[in-house]
């Protein structure tokens, strides 16, 4: 694979040689990459290949066991708040809580992050993900379609310039997935936001993401953009090669590298 | 009626003993503390068959009341991180700009104003139903309150290390940790009352201090200061071992790599 020229601006997201071991088992292995401000980096890889460790980790919440990770060019573990108030979270495997009302949950985030006019961000961000009616409803009364994108909501209301989408598409119809990848690439593209997207859907991947990096057994088996992985790989789409990878562990001879 | 599928249910129950023993603490805790705080009451009155006796007789309202606001107090910070637990929202909690102390601070906050609700509903109660007024404690209510409340933020902070270190199968921790210290801080009879060598034990906890106090201001119309200082004093002392054990055990919880498992469950 052709390397690709040298990506210029800002990193805002960087993992050094970060390893995570658990009983002695490399969940993490070595692990290195750079986010750039207005990219969309997929974190790919299947079912225990590192994917939720490395996004465990780059959001504080599981401490490595080696190497370093750096937001905003400032060492994360050190400057943890500083970095979370410029960046968010989203994950179809968290929940706002389901017993208050949509409003009353993004309220209690909004002041959170110390927006200074909350009830205005709440319902320009709801309007774009077209669920305003959604406002007074009982959030654990909605579907997961909506309920991704009351997340989404959340996700947004700091106007983060790091977002971290763990499998925002999970368990929605195709439809509702399709306005959501929109939506995301939209507000990415507005804003000039760094995202870090798991997925496990690769429509999502080759829609979303401007490059993507492989994962088997906690270390990078390839990288590049979603295009030149298939092209350079035998496989005839990227969800081949992700079962190449999961299975053989390898896609292509020489895993290209970053820059 | 099929006794395969009953004993099918049975042995499912019985499998949840064996994976969660916090569930045969359970079985052996709650009797336990009944029958300490019972025996101990029962030994109280037979030892005071004087007439005046009877009036006395309210200090048990006075302490299931000032019990109460410690029992809130610890429920206010446990309960309002289960709340999180259950709704699947502590991942959203702990990846926004939250600092540990303000989330603690805010559960305080939630404890304290559940205490307000429970005692003013309680003192209505007590006072029309029963006839006792619990501003007969006049001012030293305050202090009572304070130091109740102080020592049951320190049993919410360690309830909560200890669901945080154990998981949901910890969960009955929530309620129980408080009534293990119940039948130890004479809430219901004199230290002079407790067998002799449990009573250096109960003078190691800030509530026994105002259990006892109560007793006095009720007796008497005054107030030993030395109960309140100690109480306090002894209320510093277990907040920062209560804080310092919460922030240990959830840092090694992010070490183990075990938060995410546990606030996603």
């Amino acid at each position: 694979m052709s390397a690709a020229p040298p990506d210029t601006r800002e990193v805002i997201l960087e993992a050094r040689e970060l390893t995570r071991e658990f009983d002695g088992v490399k969940a993490l292995d070595r692990f290195s990459f750079k986010l750039h401000r207005g990219e969309v980096l997929g974190l790919l890889g299947a079912n225990g290949a590192g994917k939720t460790t490395a996004m465990n980790c780059l959001l504080g919440l599981t401490l490595p066991t080696g190497g370093d990770l750096f937001a905003f060019g400032l060492p994360l573990h050190q400057h943890r708040i500083k970095i979370l108030q410029r960046s968010n979270f989203s994950s179809a495997y968290t929940a706002l809580p389901g017993n208050l009302l949509v409003r009353q949950n993004l309220i209690v985030f909004a002041r959170i992050y110390g927006l200074k006019e909350p009830k205005k961000k709440i319902a320009e961000l709801m309007e774009l993900l077209e669920i305003t009616h959604l406002a007074d409803r009982v959030t654990g009364q909605l579907s997961a379609g909506e309920s991704t994108r009351v997340n989404l909501v959340k996700a947004f209301l700091n106007d983060p310039e790091l977002l971290m989408l763990d499998e925002p598409t999970a368990s929605l119809d195709p439809d509702i997935a399709d306005k959501v990848r929109k939506v995301v690439r939209k507000v990415q593209k507005e804003r000039n936001i760094g995202i870090l997207y798991t997925s496990h859907n690769m429509r999502d991947i080759e829609e979303v993401c401007d490059r993507v990096i492989f994962l088997h057994k906690g270390k990078i088996v390839c990288e590049g953009t979603p295009t030149d992985i298939v092209a350079q790989s035998s496989s005839a789409t990227l969800e081949d090669v992700f079962i190449k990878i999961a299975r053989d562990g390898e896609v292509i001879d020489e895993p290209a590298k970053q820059p | 009626m099929n006794f395969n599928t009953i004993s099918a249910l049975v042995l499912r129950y019985l499998f949840l003993y064996t994976r969660t023993p916090m569930r045969m603490v359970e079985l052996v805790f709650w009797p336990v503390v009944d029958l300490v705080v019972w025996g101990n009451v029962t030994v109280f009155i037979q030892k005071n068959t004087n007439p005046e006796f009877g009036s006395f007789v309210l200090f048990f309202l006075g302490g299931m009341i000032l019990w109460d606001i410690l029992f809130r107090a610890q429920q206010g910070v446990a309960i309002s991180f289960l709340e999180d637990v259950w709704t699947r929202n502590l991942l959203n909690v702990f990846v926004a700009p939250v600092r540990t102390f303000e989330y603690v601070g805010a559960t305080f906050i939630v404890g304290f104003l559940r205490i307000l609700v429970t005692a003013v509903v309680l003192g209505l109660i007590s006072w029309v139903g029963y006839s006792y007024n619990i501003f007969s404690l006049h001012w030293w209510l305050i202090p009572f309150f304070a130091n109740l409340m102080l020592f049951g933020w320190s049993l919410g902070m360690i309830s909560t290390a200890l669901i945080l270190r154990w998981g949901q199968a910890a969960e009955s921790l929530a309620w129980a940790i408080p009534f293990f210290f119940q039948p130890a801080v004479a809430v219901f009879y004199p230290v002079e009352d407790m067998p002799a060598w449990s009573q250096p034990i109960a003078w190691s906890f800030p509530p026994t201090y105002i259990f006892e106090g109560m007793r006095e201001v009720m007796k008497t119309g005054t107030m030993n200061w030395n109960y309140l200082w100690y109480s306090a004093a002894l209320n510093v002392v277990y907040l920062a071992l209560a804080g310092g054990l919460f922030a240990w055990i959830l840092n090694l919880t992010r070490k183990r790599g075990l938060l995410t498992k546990f606030a996603t469950q």
